[in-house]
């Protein structure tokens, strides 16, 4: 069974979204996404300064056995990027909602954030 | 995922289950791709430890009869008449054109030969042999279905092996194999593996395999999956049928020419076509590549070479020994040297590449 933590919000691609503050949320892959992929391999990531579309690809996660594009969850700006992933990719797999963390974004729409999932409809999304 | 239903399974395939692997069908197989310990940790068991594999959806075909050896030396490249008995030989089964129908291993017994294949093409090397027969005094035998195998793998390999069986394990050299008995079960002790590493593959009765599954992961043996498996082949530029070998690639562009005797004094299948090729000299070569900036080769993805598309890469990882994206593809044989440049393309991005001498990984256990 996969950790859902109670305290973020969800995307059906599988992202997850930590509310912080002034508008910024981090973003980065769920623990069911990393359990999918496998070991990842690394992480390709946009830069800070892009202004980002929202459900647009940012990004590439690259495991052993499996590709996967990073969805932006909301439109926003990039305030940040986990530059620690280049050396260790693998914090992915083993930190998901710590260290794993991907990119910090300034979100354009605040209320957009009330429209992902909450992590009772994630755990169905997932079927668990 | 449809028509898993129709997917064959291992002996194993319960042991898979109860141990949390994630099965994927494989060659008409529903097989284990990795268990919980992931690809990464079960590729470094084998290299610092020992890991077992199920291969027990590889095929075996028996030989007998007075023409047992003529007639494998018919169908396959290398030389049955070099082989004594308890001998193995890795050699191929090819087409009249001198491509791969399948590389395989050959064992030499005192009364029998046992050919190898693989899983996928198991009915093709099937219908191969059994087209070449005629007017040979040989039974062909397909007991695939009745044969487990377990690949153990791993500079401990031996270590854990060797409180399992009273056969002197010491006395198997590298490519020969023993008929005796591991966990009290009968099989073909073989010091042979897909690995780098020393190790040994143990061909068992169907039934068996869980027996002798068990005995050595209780000795100490990390499960592996075919993810694993990969990596582990690749790093050593092993060919894998259906990446770097096909029926569209002979032995000689594959860098495989020492398993091809044109001169053993027997005629075979492929031969004419392999010493016009040989004669006239090969246009492409197979060649390890490193990537010389940041990407994933993946199998499939564009090679470029002097501005022209050349080949795909045909295996791609990457290398979790080296820590470096490593891979395989055919070059024009003029620019096919180690230092060669050139390009795959990752999604859309060319990114550079260079050929390097194979084996990548150099440091393994295994005992020639």
């Amino acid at each position: 069974m996969s950790n859902v933590p109670a305290d973020l919000l969800y995307t059906a691609e599988h992202e997850y979204v930590r509310k912080g503050a002034g508008n910024v949320v981090t973003v980065g892959i769920t623990d069911y996404a990393q359990g999918e992929l496998g070991d990842v391999v690394f992480v390709n990531l946009p830069k800070p300064g892009d202004k980002v579309a929202a459900h647009q690809a940012f990004g590439t996660i690259e495991a052993v056995k499996a590709v996967s594009e990073l969805y932006t969850p909301l439109a926003g700006e990039v305030v940040e990027v986990n530059g620690a992933l280049d050396a260790d990719p693998a914090v992915v797999n083993r930190d998901p909602y710590g260290d794993g963390w991907m990119v910090r974004l300034r979100v354009d729409n605040p209320a957009d954030i009330d429209g992902l999932l909450q992590p009772g409809a994630y755990r169905s999304h997932i079927g668990e | 995922m449809t028509g898993t239903a129709a997917l064959k399974r291992t002996p194993l395939y319960d042991v898979h289950k109860a141990l949390g692997a994630r099965m994927v069908p494989f060659a008409g197989f529903e097989m284990p791709v990795q268990y919980p310990t992931g690809i990464i940790a079960e590729h470094q068991a084998v290299r610092s430890g020992a890991g077992i594999f199920d291969i027990s959806h590889m095929g075996e075909f028996e030989v007998t009869g007075p023409d047992r050896n003529a007639f494998v030396n018919r169908v396959t490249s290398n030389d049955v008449a070099a082989l004594e008995p308890g001998g193995v030989q890795y050699s191929a089964l090819l087409t009249e054109e001198g491509t791969f129908i399948d590389d395989c291993t050959v064992y030499r017994f005192d009364d029998k030969l046992m050919i190898v294949v693989n899983a996928s093409n198991i009915e093709r090397a099937w219908k191969h042999i059994v087209a070449h027969k005629g007017g040979v005094n040989v039974r062909l035998k397909d007991i695939s279905g009745e044969v487990g195998l377990i690949a153990l793998q791993g500079p401990r390999a031996q270590a854990l092996l060797q409180p399992l069986t009273e056969t002197n394990l010491d006395d198997v050299g590298y490519y020969h194999f023993a008929v005796g008995r591991v966990a009290g079960a009968g099989c073909f002790i073989s010091r042979t593996g897909y690995t780098g590493e020393d190790g040994f593959e143990l061909y068992c009765r169907d039934r068996d395999a869980p027996i002798i599954w068990e005995a050595l992961q209780r000795a100490g043996a990390m499960p592996v999956g075919l993810g694993a498996r990969d990596s582990l082949r690749l790093e050593m530029g092993y060919a894998l049928y259906g990446n770097e070998i096909d029926d569209t690639i002979t032995p000689l562009e594959a860098g495989l020419g020492w398993i091809v005797k044109l001169d053993k004094g027997a005629p075979f299948v492929g031969a004419e076509a392999l010493r016009s090729q040989k004669a006239h000299g090969v246009m492409r070569r197979m060649v390890g590549f490193k990537l010389l900036e940041r990407g994933f080769p993946r199998h499939g993805y564009q090679v470029w070479h002097d501005g022209r598309p050349v080949d795909v890469v045909r295996s791609g990882t990457m290398s979790p020994s080296l820590g470096e994206a490593i891979g395989t593809t055919y070059l024009p044989s003029g620019a096919s040297r180690p230092g060669s440049r050139f390009e795959v393309e990752i999604r859309g991005e060319r990114v550079p590449a260079e050929a390097v001498a194979r084996p990548f990984w150099t440091r393994g256990s295994v005992r020639k």
